[in-house]
């Protein structure tokens, strides 16, 4: 047996100098006793997420086209700035550039809290709570390990809800959570994996997306409406680079106004009937298999929906990036602590060689190692989210190519 | 090799019940486990309190819209600034759940643990067990 050399600890005793910092019992460890110091939750985050300054800001591990995203709106709204508005200014009204620097700052804003904000993700199950579960679901008291069943059925509002269970995350999903593939965790009221601003779209962020796009919209269509009066008012003067450029916006709006008035339209009445894009996608309510099934979320008021996702309270984060770890669970050992008998009794304790009727966790909670059991995820999420992908990037592959190939073919008409 | 001993622990975890939907609220049924260590009517009593100050934090009135109007208004600059009512009354139940800790669940050799530290899945409750091991080798 390893570990076998311990000290009793004398809690009056505790403050002796040791190279460590938080004041670990005296264990005679024969590992490396190196100074340790007090590790933050998000460093040992198990998604595939990345984080910045600290833990305070969190986007997904690809990035998608974020910067796309940013660079196509600041050049334009560039532009519009300085090409357009001093013309206008001259002759229609100095509210133009007031109205379009709002717009800006609220779309940037938006964008920039919609990419940097955690949509919502749920924290893993630890170990206690997943052996838990699969005590309660393993009626026959069997000892021959199965997996534990898939799904779970509950009763919300008079409509029956099925909740599936993560493989990944070591528990039933709440209601409308989706576990989400490429960030690798799951997301309450995960709404899609939105690659324009590089993040999950969840319960969290939902609003500052909405108010995104929303906003953008309106961004966009009052640049084509004033580079249109811009062009119309100038009339003759057809040539040059300013031209050239003016088209391009031109040409940027235009395609934009379409696609996100389209987007907008389509999340305003996902937000009037408190629906999310992947329930809409999979048909969850529209009552496809002919049962009679509808949105057990809704609250049958148009009215109230919007409210309710759009400016009911604000969740705090479950993830606690910034919270510190606990000491023993950052040692990443397993070894036996003797318990200080305080209100400090939160710490995990493992015992090497304890009963077997006591949940014994010797690995990290937020460790990730892949066990033999664990099924491969639901393929059908993989497919829409995979599908989703696949249209975001074709989209803005073919959108690419059309603009480019505009806005040279203008460069060149302009020189004829 | 000393003889020492060692507490082990359990824990019981009441879990969510979503039969109202998404909104945040915990099962009132008593789990067994905890028969012999704590009466039935204060573990009620608990929970229910629980539920109902997670009712007044996702409460949709009047205070919550202003609220959502406001942070619309100022493109949601004013999270950064200012506490939302739903982190003030977490801060109310976690000195809740400090007093219960400290008046009815300690001296019963239980500890109950703050449902946001476990991502609002579950109630946990961990106990001791006072035991004495002696450990060769």
């Amino acid at each position: 047996m390893k570990n076998c050399e311990y000290q009793q600890i004398d809690p009056q005793a505790l403050p002796t100098p040791t190279p460590t910092p938080p004041p670990h019992h005296g264990n005679d460890r024969d590992e490396k006793e190196q100074p340790r110091r007090p590790r933050r939750k998000w460093e040992v985050f198990p998604g595939k997420n990345r984080f910045f300054c600290q833990g305070r800001i969190i986007v997904a591990r690809q990035s998608g086209v974020l910067p796309l995203t940013l660079g196509l709106i600041l050049v334009t709204s560039g532009l519009f700035f300085i090409f357009d508005c001093p013309f206008l200014v001259r002759h229609l009204t100095s509210c133009i550039p007031v109205v379009g620097g709002v717009l800006f700052i609220f779309v940037v804003i938006t964008l920039l809290q919609t990419s940097f904000t955690d949509p919502g993700i749920l924290p893993r199950a630890t170990p206690d709570e997943a052996a838990d579960i699969e005590k309660q679901i393993d009626n026959t008291g069997n000892t021959s390990y199965r997996p534990p069943p898939r799904t779970k059925e509950v009763l919300i509002n008079q409509q029956v809800v099925k909740l599936k269970y993560c493989f990944t995350c070591k528990m039933f999903r709440p209601p409308r959570t989706s576990h989400c593939s490429l960030c690798d965790n799951c997301v309450e009221r995960f709404d899609h994996h939105c690659p324009w601003v590089g993040n999950c779209v969840g319960k969290r962020n939902y609003r500052f997306f909405y108010t995104f796009i929303v906003s953008l919209s309106f961004l966009t269509a009052f640049i084509f409406g004033c580079v249109t009066t811009h062009l119309a008012l100038r009339a003759q003067g057809g040539k040059g680079l300013v031209f050239a450029l003016q088209e391009m916006e031109l040409v940027i709006c235009f395609f934009s106004v379409w696609s996100i008035l389209g987007l907008s339209g389509f999340h305003t009445y996902l937000v009037a009937s408190n629906l999310t894009t992947n329930e809409d996608i999979k048909g969850s309510w529209s009552g496809k298999s002919g049962e009679d099934v509808t949105n057990p979320y809704s609250h049958r008021n148009i009215f109230v929906n919007c409210c309710s996702v759009l400016c009911g309270p604000m969740p705090p984060s479950l993830i606690d990036r910034r919270g510190f770890l606990p000491t023993d669970e950052s040692a990443q050992t397993g070894s036996a602590d003797i318990e200080v008998p305080a209100l400090a009794a939160k710490s995990e304790i493992n015992v090497v060689g304890g009963s077997s009727q006591l949940t014994i966790g010797l690995q990290e909670p937020f460790s990730h190692a892949p066990t033999p059991s664990q099924l491969p995820p639901n393929l059908f999420l993989n497919l829409t989210e995979a599908l989703l992908l696949a249209v975001a990037l074709t989209q803005s592959a073919a959108w690419l190519t059309v603009m480019s190939w505009f806005s040279f073919s203008c460069l060149m008409l302009s020189h004829i | 090799v000393r003889p020492r001993s060692a507490s082990l622990v359990t824990k019981v975890f009441i879990q969510r019940d979503y039969s109202e939907g998404t909104v945040c609220r915990f099962q009132t049924k008593f789990p067994p486990e905890l028969d012999s260590r704590i009466e039935r009517a204060l573990l009620d009593q608990t929970v229910k309190t629980l539920n109902s100050y997670y009712v007044e934090a996702e409460k949709i009135g009047g205070q919550s819209y202003l609220e959502g109007c406001l942070a619309c208004a100022t493109a949601y600059i004013i999270f950064l600034c200012m506490e939302t009512r739903y982190e003030k009354v977490l801060r109310k139940i976690s000195s809740y759940i400090q007093e219960q800790n400290e008046k009815i669940y300690a001296p019963r050799g239980l500890l109950l643990t703050d449902p946001i530290e476990r991502g609002m899945r579950v109630v946990s409750f961990t106990h001791l067990l006072p035991l004495s091991l002696s450990v060769q080798g």
